[in-house]
């Protein structure tokens, strides 16, 4: 079973993804968005951590829902409000308990993608985050690792796509051949997941 | 890299306490990032609240100020606020007659807008909204986030301010920007790629000796890219490319917009051919706007917008106006 301190593993390891990886991002970024998606997640997951870390929630689902609280007053752009729901409906989706299980989880995930496919107006094939997202939700009811396999080939497979959402949406055929920040972001995301379960 | 900054994280800090220093008159809330106009709530006037990232000045924050907006919300540079500046901004210029959101169409923008309306809305505050999305640049826009919201920004926040300064109702301010919106149309041209103080090196690779044709205002690339043309080439190609979509039934105001890096005397010499081309397709302009209005960063280059101006729209444009950029009548 995965407690509170599981979920602030989790968010932590995330927060040091994004640190390490805000370069690489931002550099994704600029090749088919506007150049500040690394930046604009290091804002948001420093705010994060120094929210978890004044007023730690007891429960996995107030962990989630604090770090997407955070994401939405402090990261502006698309990723703000896209991470934001999708952290913040999964947070709901666990309600109170002290422990879920990781069915559980990949249950609140899929329904924290719900409500970014629905908030964006995307889905998978779109170039986007729930490229990643999706398949790693999927995976999830079998283990951590399978997870992260199928996050990073998610985002893999955004390279050849035409974006269709987003910033990188105008530059219709352009796109193509460029992994898309926010896939990879979100496979940043499901590894760390890995991570804390180790 | 080359800028007057002290740090990349301080840099829309920095600017806003400028700002303040230069515009007594507004009231600059430098950490919450939200532009008022000093004597807000003014009693029984419609508020008008826009933003959008930070690198487009003088947009927004310079377009605050008696009949244009009653506040701005700064965000990171080409970064969308959060929704907590803009609630904040709408509490802080309703006096009762409720709030526009003047929004350009990105995803940033819509999404945070949506969510400030819901907590602004959650205060009592009445908020209607108008997406701008002038963009012609953007074609298959079902098939993409829409057309993007460029220089007819500043025609929507221009004409529905002076409306909102007149006393209209919300439902007359929100039913003319979106009428202004519907008759505006806009295609931008690059000269050079932009450098954002975070990354320090051009988000793209625009080699001396060509343009991008059919860029928004955060520095992507644009729709294709071609050898450098004429000043009287890429008028004709721009005015040609808005005229395709927009079959104007009255005079035009034409605004010919500067990206931030191209001098004055090019862009002089650009509305001259912008006039050219009106003049050979028989569109009568009522009134031109030249000049650096909806920037980006220190891009070389240019957009062209024009906007249908009926009797209404035209006498709502010649209204005083009296902020940072814009400024005549009073």
């Amino acid at each position: 079973m995965l407690d509170a301190d599981f979920f602030l593993r989790w968010m932590n390891a995330l927060a040091d993804a994004v640190d390490r990886e805000a370069g690489r991002l931002t550099e994704l970024d600029a090749a088919i968005g506007d150049a500040d998606h690394g930046t604009n997640l290091q804002r948001g997951f420093t705010a994060v951590r120094a929210a978890l870390e004044k007023d730690a929630p007891d429960t996995p689902g107030a962990v989630l829902m604090l770090t997407g609280r955070q994401l939405i007053s402090t990261v502006g752009g698309a990723s703000g409000p896209l991470y934001g729901t999708l952290l913040r409906r999964a947070g709901k989706a666990l309600g109170e308990e002290a422990e879920v299980s990781r069915a559980q989880l990949a249950e609140a995930l899929r329904a924290g993608i719900a409500a970014v496919a629905q908030l964006g107006g995307a889905k998978a094939g779109d170039k986007t985050m729930l490229d990643a997202l999706e398949p790693a939700a999927a995976a999830l009811d079998e283990s951590f690792a399978a997870a992260r396999e199928a996050a990073d080939e998610g985002a893999a497979a955004t390279v050849p796509m035409l974006a269709r959402k987003g910033r990188a949406s105008y530059l219709g055929e352009r796109s193509i051949g460029h992994q898309d920040p926010g896939a990879t972001s979100s496979a940043l995301l499901v590894g760390a997941l890995e991570e804390a379960a180790r | 890299m080359r800028m007057l900054i002290n740090v990349p994280e301080t840099v829309v800090a920095d600017g806003l306490r400028g700002l303040a220093a230069a515009h007594p008159g507004l009231n600059v809330d430098v950490e919450n990032r939200v532009v008022v106009r000093g004597d807000a709530p003014v009693a029984g006037k419609v508020g008008l609240v826009s933003g959008g990232g930070s690198g487009h000045e003088p947009l927004h924050g310079g377009f605050v100020g008696a009949g244009m907006l009653s506040a701005a919300c700064p965000g990171e540079v080409f970064t969308s606020p959060v929704p907590d500046q803009m609630a904040r901004a709408a509490a802080a210029v309703d006096s009762g007659a409720g709030v526009l959101f003047v929004v350009k169409n990105y995803t940033g923008d819509v999404l945070n807008f949506d969510m400030a309306q819901e907590l602004a809305e959650d205060e009592g505050v009445q908020v209607a909204k108008v997406l701008v999305n002038d963009d012609v640049a953007v074609q298959d826009s079902l098939y993409t986030a829409g057309r993007r919201g460029t220089g007819a920004t500043l025609f929507v926040e221009k004409i529905a301010g002076a409306a909102a300064e007149e006393g209209a109702p919300l439902e007359r301010v929100e039913a003319v920007a979106r009428r202004v919106n519907e008759g505006s149309r806009s295609f931008g041209v690059a000269l050079s790629a932009v450098t954002t103080p975070a990354k320090g090196t051009p988000t793209f690779d625009l080699p001396s000796g060509e343009l991008e044709l059919g860029i928004g205002i955060h520095g992507e690339p644009g729709r294709e890219r071609r050898p450098m043309m004429t000043s009287r080439e890429i008028a004709d190609f721009a005015v040609n490319a808005v005229l395709e979509d927009l079959q104007p039934s009255s005079p035009v105001l034409a605004l010919v917009n500067g990206m931030g890096a191209t001098p004055l005397l090019e862009l002089y010499g650009f509305n001259a051919e912008v006039h050219r081309v009106l003049a050979e397709r028989g569109v009568p302009v009522a009134r031109t706007l030249v000049g650096n209005y909806v920037t980006s960063l220190d891009m070389a280059g240019c957009s062209v917008t024009l906007c249908e101006a009926d009797e209404e729209i035209l006498r709502l444009w010649d209204a005083p106006v009296e902020t940072p950029a814009l400024r005549w009548g009073r």
